[in-house]
């Protein structure tokens, strides 16, 4: 199958820097194989999802979506992709625009893909505020009047409304309460399973990647030492710094 | 001993919204108490109240006793004498905590000299040691720095270097590792404990979260909304929690832990 996204040797220097922030990473995105990019800050995980999402372009190497390479002057192309690819970021708080209702702020994708007008968007983004377990009023309201947690499943409630196959996430728990960040967590894990969607997720939480991440992928300084199937890479890491990760993780008493 | 007295504090703001709610507690000398909350449970602003470090506008009501010094109501002078001598603070961003424009060295000094009184080069050396202490490599280096050329974990060694210098009786260690990475986090927790055990000091550790908690504290306090719901020692609170709200942190940190269970499992 050809994967959805494709990241073929890629490498990232920004301007002035002495070495490369990424070097050299091949990675797929294979339909229905969730991915989760994990390692420490610095590691080149935002980097990395940033090439996906087409808003960086590598210093070297090629990124391929459905094949093609990623080529952000091909107008026809960027709409497939806009449509295909959606993302949700880490802070539920400056993602949204404060200026604009719910409604304005989740019609988005369908309004600026030029799928639906403002009324026939309506009952779709109702539908996605509704599934994503927000109340029928909010889409009257401003994001300010709502919660981290509401915040968030806001975001992903725009990211999903135009039916993306891939959803590309960048820490989207690590700003949450425990008692929140299980309840997203089941609500992504649940989309992913109804809408055949698959994650792209970089995450510093291991137990957040295990619980939705078919596949696995450990970065260490811009270099990827370890990718495989997620209770491989976790159950019998194959690296010593994949190994310190999963040691690290402080665990409650029994 | 009993070195921090903590009855019906009551923190409120100017529009009479309540933010702590009555909050008793106690911990002696040596002693390590956890304090658990997600956001809005007014456990930092408990933190804050002990030092009388509230910020402008909330007012803090009951009776905060720090080595028999009563912290509620005191004057600044009075304060100053009781912080970082009888209490000293980490806070989650060390970013924030120390002075940006100020080499390292010179913001350890500053706690160092005022405590020992010593000067010049024998003040440098006591800089360098309490750098050494907290295991920070090249420690010359370190002081020269300034806080934006440290790693994150640095900073927040440095951040426990300065509260040390001070020698207070209590720690008090507000999310101290929620910025850093898990295997900085590790290393990080490790040498607070083992800094504290060396110097029987007592600790007020503030997180949401329980497994950091449990490897910290001996006793555990659960805050919702300002008020306790949950006393009682850290293995029993997590192990057999008694209130609700408790249970679910507990079954949810459980949960999110249980993934990570069977892959290794297999």
């Amino acid at each position: 199958m050809t994967p959805v996204l494709e990241l073929d040797d890629v490498s990232v220097r920004y301007r002035g820097a002495a070495s490369d922030v990424v070097q050299g990473v091949s990675l797929a995105v294979e339909p229905g194989q969730s991915l989760a990019l994990v390692g420490e800050s610095g590691a080149g995980k935002t980097t990395l999802l940033r090439l996906l999402l087409g808003l960086a372009r590598p210093s070297d190497g090629a990124v391929r979506f459905d094949g093609a390479p990623l080529a952000p002057r091909d107008r026809e192309q960027l709409r497939r992709f806009r449509r295909g690819v959606q993302c949700v970021f880490q802070d539920p708080y400056s993602s949204l625009d404060p200026r604009r209702r719910v409604a304005a702020i989740v019609a988005e994708p369908l309004r600026s893909l030029g799928l639906d007008s403002r009324a026939t968007a309506a009952p779709k983004v109702a539908a996605a505020l509704e599934r994503v377990g927000l109340p029928a009023d909010a889409a009257a309201r401003y994001p300010h009047e709502f919660s981290g947690g509401q915040r968030q499943r806001i975001a992903i409630a725009r990211a999903v409304v135009c039916d993306p196959r891939v959803l590309l996430a960048d820490e989207p728990v690590s700003a949450l309460d425990l008692t929140t960040r299980v309840k997203v967590v089941d609500l992504l894990a649940e989309l992913k399973q109804e809408r055949d969607l698959t994650l792209v997720m970089v995450s510093h939480d291991l137990s957040v990647v295990a619980s939705l991440c078919e596949r696995t992928a450990v970065l260490e300084r811009g270099r990827l030492v370890e990718q495989g199937a997620t209770e491989r890479v976790l159950g019998a890491p194959g690296h010593p710094y994949t190994r310190r990760l999963i040691d690290s993780v402080p665990r409650l008493p029994r | 001993m009993t070195l921090l007295d903590v009855h019906g504090l009551t923190v409120r703001t100017a529009d009479g919204r309540t933010l702590v709610d009555d909050l008793t507690f106690r911990l002696d000398a040596g002693e390590r108490l956890g304090l658990i909350g997600e956001s809005g449970s007014g456990k930092s602003l408990t933190t804050l109240a002990l030092l009388g470090l509230l910020p402008d506008g909330m007012r803090a009501e009951g009776s905060v006793e720090l080595a028999g010094a009563q912290v509620v109501g005191a004057t600044e002078k009075r304060l100053t004498a009781v912080r970082g001598r009888r209490a000293a603070v980490v806070f989650q961003e060390p970013l924030t905590a120390l002075d940006p424009l100020m080499r390292v060295g010179r913001q350890i000094a500053e706690p160092l000299a005022r405590r020992t009184g010593l000067k010049g080069r024998q003040l440098r050396a006591a800089v360098g040691e309490a750098l050494d202490r907290v295991r920070l490599p090249e420690p010359g280096r370190i002081a020269r720095a300034f806080p934006h050329e440290v790693s994150g974990g640095q900073r927040q060694r440095v951040a426990l270097a300065m509260a040390l210098a001070c020698e207070p009786d209590l720690l008090i260690a507000d999310e101290p590792t929620t910025a850093l990475d898990v295997s900085v986090q590790a290393e990080v927790l490790d040498l607070l404990d083992t800094l504290v055990r060396e110097r029987a000091m007592a600790v007020l550790f503030v997180s949401h979260d329980l497994a950091v908690v449990a490897r910290i504290a001996d006793r555990a306090l659960v805050l919702k909304d300002g008020r306790a719901v949950e006393e009682g020692p850290v293995l029993d609170v997590i192990g057999a929690p008694t209130a609700e709200y408790t249970r679910t942190l507990v079954t949810g940190a459980r949960k999110l832990e249980a993934a990570l269970d069977l892959r290794s499992a297999r």
